[in-house]
């Protein structure tokens, strides 16, 4: 019935010399210890299109925060020279009412960026939170929630913004509002998936062995582990918000006069296409070329954080 | 065998149902102090879950477990729950899965010690931690490195290390060595076995691989659709099976030798309904069948 070893032909222990094991040896770790964020740092430093992405931000950065402020004219000053060509005392030209186009792009790289990234900063928050408590909480809560969620992305994104900014009149405020309201989701959705997958993955069943509280879990283990994912996310929710505000602003919901964001400028440069291109080429270039580099920087990101998505 | 000493955990009648579906469905055994308890069964026949819930990862349905005399399932203050905590343990199957990769080891080892306050003075904590790496043969200087530096096996010996952190006196082994490489196997297991030697530990070792589990065990249970239904001494159990599961299971043990291979045959088990008559039957002092009156003695012709 049972197996047993007796039928196995008997060596014997004499035939065995002991060499010794090599356990001090096997036990060395060879390779230099490298930390999480300092791989991530290394392979996203390997991406060439990140890099010129993150160099282009960097100087977009610059040019908003330094032109306005060290140029000789103001955004808004009137300087008799109408639609005049690029030149070399105005880089980008001027337009219809006088005003210099290099000025009143880097003002408006300062309007779009800032509503970017303030339409990102509360997309994370408000995501964040929502999301990671629907994750934790599961059941009927997560139900309740993801289903508002949904019922959100569901009404056309459009019709709720150009709503909300006919009602709330054209501003910086509304179209920060106007972006926030469903931009959220996203972010949500992302962080629920991670929470969900994380919290029964089994170093966290080990935390609660050990008698650790959902503070302690909360911290220690679904913020690290899900931070990539949310950085990516939020990376990649910039550029769509500062097309989104251009688009707005082209459909002439954006930011009121004189104040100029790209695409303010762009729509008015359309209606001078024939006659005076460069007062629409350049906030087009521009916004093209800072949409393009964000996009860049957030798929370098997910390739850094997340090799194994990388073919 | 003859005199058993004290009994650390006692399970009654435990049941965990996850809706329909009955994944431990009234099973009792106990666990006597410095034993360790082999619990072998295919996927999905709750060994698992036994495992989970005895530690308090899942709320049971129903049932009873004692452990060091306390009910431990029913309300518990806060002071008796770290207390339980500490006492006992776990260590898991996926070495990958269950070390937090944005972690260092020490962190891994040490993360009891935030959650107890316990060595709060930096240098007593490194010296711990030290001890603890030292204690499953892995290097001081690892503390600093990150989990996916090591190995599979290293990695299990972190897990272990963070399952002895706070000396507890019972561990509960949820497939320790089957995501491991077969060398690697024996070395975790001899581990474990000397850790018990060194500290008095309890195991409740819980495996698919009967072979090792003899190896390891003092006693085994032999699961199968949530019922426990087979349990006795390893080697009653391996010697004189009784039920025709644990025969089917024997038979599949392969042995390195080709000339007994060729004629090893394995023996297919079919199940039989049993219905609420079926109960357990001791059929040895402190082996027991689980099954109907009728079937058990049949078996026990055999």
């Amino acid at each position: 019935m049972t197996q047993s070893n007796e039928n196995l032909p008997k060596i014997s222990k004499d035939k065995f010399t002991v060499v010794g094991g090599k356990h001090d040896q096997t036990d060395q770790l060879a390779a230099k210890s490298v930390s999480f964020w300092k791989e991530v740092r290394l392979r996203f430093m390997h991406n060439k299109l990140a890099i010129v992405g993150f160099f282009i931000l960097i100087i977009v950065a610059l040019m908003a925060i330094f032109v306005p402020w060290l140029s000789p004219y103001s955004y808004r000053e009137q300087l008799g020279v109408y639609n005049a060509p690029p030149s070399a005392s105005h880089w980008f030209g001027t337009d219809d009412l006088g005003r210099d186009i290099f000025v009143r792009a880097w003002m408006g790289a300062r309007i779009s960026l800032f509503i970017g990234i303030t339409a990102a900063v509360i997309d994370l928050i408000i995501g964040v939170a929502w999301g990671s408590i629907a994750g934790l909480v599961g059941g009927r809560v997560d139900d309740i929630m993801m289903r508002i969620a949904d019922v959100l992305t569901a009404v056309p994104y459009l019709l709720v913004v150009i709503i909300l900014l006919v009602v709330l009149q054209p501003g910086l405020l509304p179209m920060i509002i106007a972006l926030s309201i469903t931009g959220w989701v996203n972010m949500a959705r992302i962080v629920r998936g991670e929470v969900l997958s994380i919290k029964s993955r089994e170093y966290v069943l080990a935390a609660r062995t050990l008698g650790a509280n959902t503070t302690h879990i909360i911290m220690k283990h679904l913020v690290p582990n899900a931070l990539g994912a949310i950085l990516v996310t939020m990376t990649l929710t910039i550029p769509s918000a500062i097309f989104t505000e251009s688009f707005l602003s082209y459909l002439g919901l954006g930011v009121p006069q004189p104040m100029a964001s790209w695409g303010t400028m762009a729509s008015d440069g359309n209606n001078a296409l024939d006659t005076a291109p460069w007062r629409l080429i350049f906030p087009a270039i521009l916004i093209s070329v800072t949409i393009f580099a964000f996009n860049a920087v957030g798929d370098g990101l997910r390739d850094a954080l997340d090799p194994k998505l990388r073919k | 065998m003859n005199k058993m000493p004290e009994k650390i955990l006692e399970v009654k009648n435990l049941k965990q149902h996850f809706g329909s579906i009955k994944a431990v469905d009234g099973i009792s055994f106990d666990v006597y102090e410095g034993e360790t308890l082999g619990l072998v069964g295919e996927s999905g026949c709750g060994k698992s879950t036994t495992g989970r819930s005895i530690i308090r990862l899942y709320d049971i349905t129903d049932g009873e477990i004692i452990f060091q005399g306390k009910d431990i399932h029913g309300k518990k203050s806060a002071k008796e729950l770290k207390q339980f905590n500490k006492d006992m343990q776990m260590i898991f199957q996926d070495p990958y899965a269950s070390l937090n990769p944005r972690m260092t080891a020490g962190e891994i080892i040490s993360e009891g010690f935030d959650i107890h306050g316990m060595y709060k003075n930096k240098k007593e904590r490194k010296e711990k931690i030290g001890t603890l790496l030292e204690s499953v043969g892995l290097n001081r200087e690892h503390a600093n490195r990150y989990a996916h530096e090591f190995s599979g096996g290293q990695r299990q010996r972190i897990g272990i290390a963070r399952a002895l952190s706070l000396d507890p006196s019972f561990i509960i082994a949820d497939e320790p060595i089957s995501a491991l490489d077969v060398s690697i196997q024996a070395q975790v297991v001899n581990l474990l076995r000397q850790l018990q030697k060194e500290r008095g530990l309890t195991y409740l070792f819980i495996a698919h691989d009967l072979s090792m589990v003899k190896y390891i065990s003092d006693r085994i249970a032999v699961m199968r659709r949530g019922q426990i239904v087979e349990l006795g001494t390893a080697d009653d159990i391996y010697n004189y099976p009784v039920h025709p599961y644990t025969k089917s299971l024997l038979s599949a043990i392969p042995l390195p030798d080709p000339i007994s291979e060729a004629t090893r045959t394995r023996i297919p088990y079919e199940h039989e309904e049993v219905g609420d008559d079926a109960k357990s039957h001791e059929v040895f002092p402190g082996h027991f069948v689980y099954g109907t009156d009728a079937q058990v003695k049949q078996w026990y012709k055999h």
